[in-house]
């Protein structure tokens, strides 16, 4: 399964503006339409055109980490953005703000919901790897002996 | 305040020999030894009155709302327990640094010991019942992974599984039965409970229960034949746990309810004395007959624990004294029995009768302290044993209903206890002649002397049996401050002396020591008498037919609410959907105000194009075009979302449903092309009647939630305190992150066990016969 030269070039180029435009829902999320869950969903939706070009060895050559750990990272972030909550606030998940004033840049404010939202993310992603790596790891193994039996090359 | 440090003390070491247990080596051991030394000194700071009172008894807030506080009270009772737990858990900390060969989870054996101290000492202490249980848990578990600690051999995981499981059971038993007798008294703090003593039935039923848990913890008759069992632990864990500490957990808790419900509960004291003279005569019987040291001590706890029930379950002052005294004297001598069985074990590599012959002239220190200890337990003057002995019999001959038979009892105990102290003092130090030995005995000249540090813990409490026979003031203050916190006052002005001069007792003692030097000559008609006695029922049967026929009847359920067939998941799911909130929705069905057909003509034409690609989708038999035209109603509901005006909505459907797609690609390439037709021939009907019902459910129930709560108050205050409280301008993220993040922790909670649940499923190998099937 080679892959041709033309499409290795274009796939690179929609993966990396996909994953930029995943980075720009994550942050303009809180003020318009995007989010983490969103964003998480574009990024998962460029590894899926990952693994059409090129299979799990071009997703794991891509994202060379175990999808559990994105996974656990995810939910830790979520879970520690409430504990977070609990000491600053007296709720958990409560919502901490802060507006720091940068001299020349300007104003930028954050809030505790945009971690909140990369744990999110983290975890979306970390679904999707889960399922190309498994669904798809599956799929290779079924290809391979039919692939032999009628003698066809698939593409 | 001391109390909760002590307890936080070992809670920090244990964690220190989890953490750093593999550097340490065995001296990991001599670390958590900090923990009940402190409680030690605690405890001698105590008794020379340099803790003030408030020292003893603290309350710290745990759940105020379920009327949950760690409420510690450390009386007599409690520091006699106290005592124990510290004492002989810091010998045993020491003996298993010699104990042990060098090996790498030491650190977690030491953790787990400590965390059985601590939560000993919680148990002990504790005036809430339901940390009381939290505690008695705590000892169940850490036991199970101390029994379980060489957990290769499969008979050792066996024999921690059955203690877990026997003790878990009576732990729920017992928890149901705190509740219950909580409930009627209408308080949880246990010194409540017990000054309150309801009789009404649920009290009762709750004693009942209770009863049951302290019989499985304290392996009474029915239940005894875990500990047998838990005789696979290392020796260190069988002389800490399973004779000195956390089989007297059940004794604990009988002993604390006796005073207060036996007078008042007419069955108490029937059912929990006689359960202790079953205990004590079926466990000496057993005794006799068992080859290996360690079960014949095993079976020697089972008795003498049934031979404290005895006398705590009447509730008198007098027999409550008793039954403290024999605690402390029990916990001395067994203790020192299961150490020098220890080191015999450690130092012949065996601990079968048969086996063993000429160890008393190899470690002559040992052998002292094995035959004074057996003295002991036999109940020979003048050591400790002996005073417990008399003051059992003198105070079984002043009750006045069934006393008679009491003493019966405790005197055939007797004869039985001293029969099988006799079989283990020979069985274990004598030089035997050969025949009674096997083909593989050991030969004495080979066996390793004991290094001086491994036998010193059973000398030291060894001297405590001696001391405490001899001079008896500071083992009957502590006695008498225990009975008097359990029983009263009365009870703690009773002394114990060495001496009653002649009378019935004595006599009595006597008998005794001679009718168990009889019964163990005459080991011939024990063992025909025995090949009797063992054909009869057995608990023990019943438990393993009980655990097979559990987890047979689980795989006959499972097989039947799991064919296997996801169709038929399908259908049970929506067709549970359809009777329960479908039945509900009929009654509130009506056309809401103000409906409105359409907007806009590009409405009905996208509804139109989504209703002609699921008509489609279900119509057509090749997968892949069903799969495309189920993503034309996905991308199609995502046009409508738009025209409506809500983008998130809109952006996220279609990234799903591009997701989705790729999804489906993967798995359609090892599926066969088109569907199979259905072999049954109702199936295609029953499955087009389910999907338009819950195609027509889904419809009336969007209208009818449209039409509920129109007035818009949650929209109009999440857009009011969007950006205020939420600091964002975009609410729908607001309302994910924000206002609604603790539903959004559990979603993304939910796909990260999805997400495993998938991996794990499909990397799962195919069985065989599947995968011939699919070829």
């Amino acid at each position: 399964m080679r892959p041709s030269l033309i499409l290795d070039v274009v796939l690179d180029l929609v993966f990396r503006t996909a994953l930029l435009f995943s980075l720009f829902l994550l942050f303009a999320g809180h003020n318009a339409p995007g989010g983490g869950f969103v964003s998480g969903l574009v990024a998962g939706t460029a590894l899926v055109l990952r693994y059409v070009a090129g299979g799990v060895q071009e997703v794991d050559r891509v994202v060379p980490v175990h999808e559990q750990v994105l996974l656990g990272v995810g939910l830790l972030l979520v879970f520690l953005t409430g504990v977070f909550g609990w000491v600053v606030g007296d709720a958990f998940l409560y919502g901490a703000k802060a507006t720091v004033e940068i001299p020349v840049l300007g104003t930028l404010s954050a809030t505790s919901a945009l971690v909140f939202d990369i744990g999110v993310d983290l975890v979306v992603i970390g679904l999707v790897l889960s399922l190309l790596r498994s669904l798809g790891a599956a799929a290779d193994r079924f290809e391979e002996p039919s692939a032999d039996h009628d003698g066809e090359v698939l593409s | 305040m001391i109390l909760v440090w002590i307890l936080v003390l070992h809670g920090l070491l244990a964690l220190a020999a989890g953490l750093f247990g593999r550097r340490l080596g065995r001296n990991v051991l001599l670390l958590t030894a900090i923990a009940p030394l402190a409680t030690v000194v605690v405890l001698v700071a105590r008794a020379l009155g340099l803790l003030g009172g408030d020292a003893v008894a603290v309350s710290v807030a745990w759940v105020p709302g379920m009327d949950l506080s760690l409420d510690l009270i450390l009386d007599g009772f409690g520091v006699l327990f106290w005592w124990l737990i510290a004492g002989i858990g810091l010998l045993v900390m020491l003996y298993a640094t010699r104990y042990f060969a060098r090996r790498d989870d030491l650190g977690q054996f030491a953790a787990m010991l400590t965390l059985f101290a601590g939560a000993m000492l919680l148990l002990t202490s504790a005036d809430n019942v339901l940390v009381l249980f939290v505690a008695w848990e705590l000892t169940s578990i850490t036991s199970y992974l101390l029994i379980g600690f060489d957990d290769r051999r499969s008979e050792v995981r066996a024999s921690a599984l059955q203690a877990l499981l026997v003790t878990a059971a009576g732990g729920l038993a017992l928890l149901g039965g705190l509740l219950l007798v909580a409930q009627a008294a209408g308080t949880t703090s246990l010194s409540g409970i017990l000054s309150a003593a309801p009789t009404d039935i649920v009290a009762q039923v709750g004693l009942g229960l209770v009863v049951l848990g302290a019989a499985t913890k304290s392996a009474q008759a029915p239940f005894h034949f875990w500990l047998p069992g838990a005789m696979a632990a290392p020796t260190p864990v069988s002389a800490y746990l399973h004779s000195a500490t956390m089989v007297k957990a059940g004794i604990y808790v009988l002993a604390r309810f006796g005073p207060a419900f036996g007078p008042e509960v007419g069955w108490w004291a029937p059912v929990v004395v006689a359960m202790g003279a079953v205990s004590m005569l079926l466990g000496g019987w057993r005794a006799l007959r068992a080859t290996d040291l360690k079960a014949l001590l095993a079976y020697g706890t089972v008795s003498q624990l049934g031979f404290i029930v005895l006398l705590i379950g009447h509730g008198n002052p007098e027999l409550v004294h008793a039954g403290a005294t024999l605690l402390l004297a029990h916990a001395l001598f067994k203790a020192t029995l299961f150490l020098t069985v220890g080191v015999v074990d450690h130092q012949a590599h065996t601990r079968d009768i048969r086996r063993l012959t000429g160890i008393a002239a190899r470690m002559p220190t040992t052998a002292v302290a094995m035959v004074v200890a057996a003295a002991s337990m036999a109940g020979v003057i003048p050591l400790f044993g002996f005073i417990a002995k008399e003051a059992a019999l003198e105070s079984s001959l002043h009750v006045a209903f069934g006393g008679p038979a009491m003493t019966t009892v405790i005197v055939v105990g007797s004869i039985l206890t001293t029969a099988y102290s006799l079989r283990l003092v020979w069985g274990a130090l004598a030089t035997k002649p050969a025949d009674d030995l096997d083909a593989a005995a050991v030969v004495p000249s080979e066996v390793a002397r004991p290094a001086r540090s491994f036998e010193a813990p059973a000398v030291v409490l060894t001297g405590l049996t001696v001391l405490f026979g001899l001079w008896v003031a500071p083992a009957d203050e502590l006695v008498a401050a225990a009975a008097g916190a359990l029983a009263g006052p009365e009870a703690s002005e009773i002394y114990l002396r060495l001496w009653h001069g002649f009378g019935l007792p004595l006599a009595l003692s006597a008998v005794a020591l001679g009718g168990g030097w009889l019964v163990w000559r005459s080991d011939r008609l024990v063992a025909r008498l025995g090949a009797v006695t063992s054909r009869m029922p057995d608990m023990e049967h019943g438990y393993r037919e009980g655990l097979r026929g559990l987890l047979s009847g689980a795989d006959r359920v499972t097989a039947f609410v799991q064919p296997g067939s996801l169709p038929l998941y399908g259908a049970v799911v929506l067709a549970t959907v359809l009777v329960l909130p479908g039945t509900a929705l009929v009654g509130a069905l009506a056309v809401p105000d103000g409906l409105v057909f359409a907007d806009s003509l590009l409405q009905v034409a996208i509804a139109a194009i989504v209703m002609g690609a699921a008509i489609g989708a279900a119509w057509v038999r090749r997968r892949l075009s069903a799969i495309l035209l189920l993503g034309a109603v996905g991308y199609g509901m995502a046009v409508l979302f738009v025209v409506q005006g809500a983008p998130d909505l809109a952006l996220t459907q279609l990234l799903v449903e591009t997701l989705a797609l790729g999804m489906f690609v993967l798995v359609l390439r090892h599926l066969p092309e088109r569907f199979e037709a259905n072999p049954w021939r109702y199936g295609r009907p029953l499955r087009a009647a389910v999907s338009i019902g819950i195609g027509l459910f889904v419809g009336a129930f969007t209208l009818v939630a449209s039409s509920a709560g129109r007035d818009g108050t949650a929209a109009a205050e999440f857009l009011a305190r969007s950006q205020p409280d939420g600091g964002g301008a975009n609410v729908v993220n607001v309302i994910l992150t924000d206002f609604r993040a603790l539903d959004t922790f559990g979603e993304v909670t939910v796909l990260v066990v999805a997400a495993i649940g998938i991996s794990l499923m499909v990397r799962t190998p195919v069985r065989s016969e599947d995968e011939e099937a699919d070829r």
